[in-house]
């Protein structure tokens, strides 16, 4: 149980933008074509604010939109074999887990990380797309493992928000068995009486979405997130069948009973918060407050969780941090 | 009988076999011995050539089109057998098929997807690639064997589930995760046989066992070769290299520990001596039937739950 003891300093680092707009301070909306400012998306978290447009979040960013303070402690996740197979396609796949943890910076296609959202005791498992594609390895299901082994013992929710074209096929059959341990993993969190909330966001495909993903308490999804099991391409390929309008969307699921909300990343913290305290039969969140879209705010860091029964006073604290924008640092006392 | 490419060796000398029976019993006795000869020749071959088939050689063999399906274990395996239809919310998807039945007298239910074995059974089962109410008609299969307490035998063989516009609709991720939920929350002994093709999601669905076997020639894996090699390596001829690469043999994960048992096929595979392979696949279904049956359902449950949660941590170098 070491690693739930463990706590990592995370990485501060220029968040956003720093990859994907290196010179030029524009970018197209690819939705509009409306040129964006790149200040101003980070400040709107990646929506483009002529059309609305939810372009892809860095994980990283998206703990620190939910996280109240911008702030959450990371957990170490549990060694596992590497590369049981040996697995080599056109490239080793050592060698994509090397470039892949080079351009990220990251170890893995998930963080999980705990903390407080809206006062309420949290546990995040985030997927990385931009690690192998969020692909789910063992790795990945024995970090949702943990996330969820973590959320029965500190008696907290569990939030998982997947971003993932599905298994990693380089670990084979042992990706594939995550399907199972990951089921196994949020059943623990429902019997222990827990919330299990699933945000979905763009993408989430295949098998993470035929596990985990699809059994949420409450599944939520930003807009126009492609949701779906077999790829569009697939379908469309090997069935010769017309995709309809919008098909594998958020909208489109939730039109056809798949999810029960699509809603606005501006919203997300508040509609999560909400939810949670009326199905933790808890007063309303401190503080409801208009979601701080000013991304500088946010500062990613360690911080001592508050002891138990510090929960109110942790939830004072973080409403007056929302409210302030240039609030103090908090301490950093990992 | 259908021969697959490097079983050519032992067609000819099967088709040598076929032309003696049919010469005119002239110099009988000499033709006796002779289609003894040739018979044992065919034996060697077969044992030669499948004693170290290639990945890509198993699931052509896994795939074979007379191999046995899971309706012919079904006939062969179970009495009182009682086929139970539709998922209660959509449709009837007979590309899983389940019901009530006894197994050498106890009382089971038993499910599996059937893939057909011409052009009117492979269309209506869907060549055994299961929608949305297959699953969901599985989820109530299980739900009925717990509650009056029933073991749950399946037989896996898909070669994945369906990928179509309805099927996405009618939520076909949600299917199979609630169905891999039902399987692990279980608390009755179920008893997984992977008889033919593993095909990823639309497989595990039902393959959640306390204990997984595999026929000896099966196949289990989370993507195709085909759909492997058109992903990684950009074209789908590289499915021999995909095949190798995954590591998708019953050998395979036994040395992983994803599955418990490897059940022998009879020489040259299940299809060449159906009757020998529904003997052995039974015999192997009452062992774990018996030595299940008396376990307590929640330790049956909480067991089951520990062996897929271990799966890969330990065992692996
Ligand atoms: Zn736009």
């Amino acid at each position: 149980m070491n690693w739930l003891t463990t706590f990592v300093r995370p990485k501060i680092r220029s968040l956003v933008g720093s990859k994907e707009v290196p010179e030029n301070l524009w970018r197209k909306c690819p939705a509009c074509d409306h040129m964006l400012f790149h200040k101003e998306l980070e400040k709107s978290w990646q929506v483009c604010s002529h059309c609305g447009h939810h372009m892809r979040l860095p994980v990283r960013k998206r703990l620190e939109l939910l996280f109240d303070g911008g702030t959450w402690t990371p957990i170490e996740l549990p060694p596992i074999p590497q590369d049981p197979l040996k697995f080599k396609d056109l490239k080793r796949y050592s060698d994509r887990m090397k470039e892949a943890q080079a351009k990220t910076g990251e170890k893995e296609a998930i963080i999980v990380a705990h903390g407080w959202l809206m006062g309420i005791p949290v546990v995040v498992a985030a997927f990385d797309f931009s690690f192998m594609g969020g692909s789910m390895g063992m790795a990945v299901g024995e970090g949702l493992v943990a996330a969820a082994e973590l959320a029965v013992l500190q008696r907290a929710s569990l939030i998982v928000i997947p971003a993932s074209g599905g298994a990693r096929m380089q670990e084979g059959i042992l990706s594939l068995m995550q399907m199972a341990r990951t089921t196994v993993a949020v059943q623990r969190v429902k019997d222990a009486g827990l919330p299990y909330m699933v945000l979905l966001t763009d993408p989430t495909t295949g098998g993470v979405t035929a596990s985990f993903a699809m059994l949420g308490d409450i599944a939520i999804s930003e807009p126009g997130a492609v949701i779906g099991f077999a790829g569009a391409r697939v379908i469309q390929n090997t069935i010769r069948e017309t995709l309809p309008d919008g098909f594998q969307r958020a909208e489109y699921l939730r039109d056809h009973g798949m999810v029960d909300l699509v809603v606005n990343r501006a919203d997300l913290k508040a509609t999560l918060g909400r939810i949670l305290s009326i199905l933790l039969r808890r007063d309303p969140p401190a503080e409801v407050l208009a979601l701080s879209l000013d991304a500088d705010s946010g500062r990613s860091g360690t911080r001592a969780t508050p002891p138990a029964g510090d929960v109110e006073e942790a939830a004072r604290r973080d409403g007056q941090a929302e409210a302030h924008d240039e609030a103090e640092p908090e301490e950093d006392e990992a | 009988m259908h021969f697959l490419d490097f079983e050519k060796p032992v067609a000819e000398l099967e088709s040598k076999i076929e032309e003696l029976r049919h010469l005119s019993d002239a110099d009988g006795m000499n033709i006796a011995e002779e289609v003894g000869r040739l018979q044992q020749k065919v034996e060697k071959q077969l044992r030669a050539v499948y004693a170290k088939l290639t990945p890509w050689q198993k699931t052509q063999v896994a795939r074979h089109p007379e191999r046995p399906h899971c309706l012919d274990y079904i006939k062969a395996l179970f009495t009182d057998v009682t086929p139970l239809a539709g998922d209660r919310l959509y449709g009837e998807d007979q590309a899983i098929v389940g019901g009530l039945a006894r197994f050498r007298g106890q009382a089971v239910v038993v499910m599996g997807q059937e893939k057909g074995h011409d052009t009117d059974t492979r269309l209506r089962h869907n060549f055994g690639m299961a929608m949305p109410e297959g699953y969901r008609k599985a989820q109530r299969l299980m739900d009925l064997a717990d509650r009056f307490r029933l073991p749950v035998l399946t037989l896996v063989d898909t070669a994945g589930a369906y990928p179509g516009v309805g099927a996405e609709e009618r939520g076909q991720a949600e299917a199979i995760a609630r169905t891999i939920q039902a399987g692990l929350n279980l608390r009755v002994p179920m008893i997984t046989c992977v008889i033919g093709e593993g095909g990823s999601g639309g497989a595990i669905a039902i393959a959640t066992g306390n204990v997984v076997m595999m026929l000896e020639h099966a196949i289990y894996s989370v993507i195709s070769p085909e759909g492997c090699a058109s992903i990684l390596w950009r074209s789908g001829e590289m499915a021999q290299q995909a095949a190798e690469a995954l590591r998708l043999t019953a050998q395979d994960l036994l040395e992983f520990k994803v599955i418990d048992e490897v059940i022998p096929e009879p020489l040259g595979g299940a299809h060449r001596d159906r009757h020998a392979m529904f003997e052995q696949l039974g015999a192997a279904f009452e062992g774990h039937l018996r030595e299940l049956t008396p376990v307590e359902g929640g330790v049956l449950r909480a067991r089951r739950r520990e062996k897929f949660l271990r799966m890969g941590r330990e065992g692996l170098n």
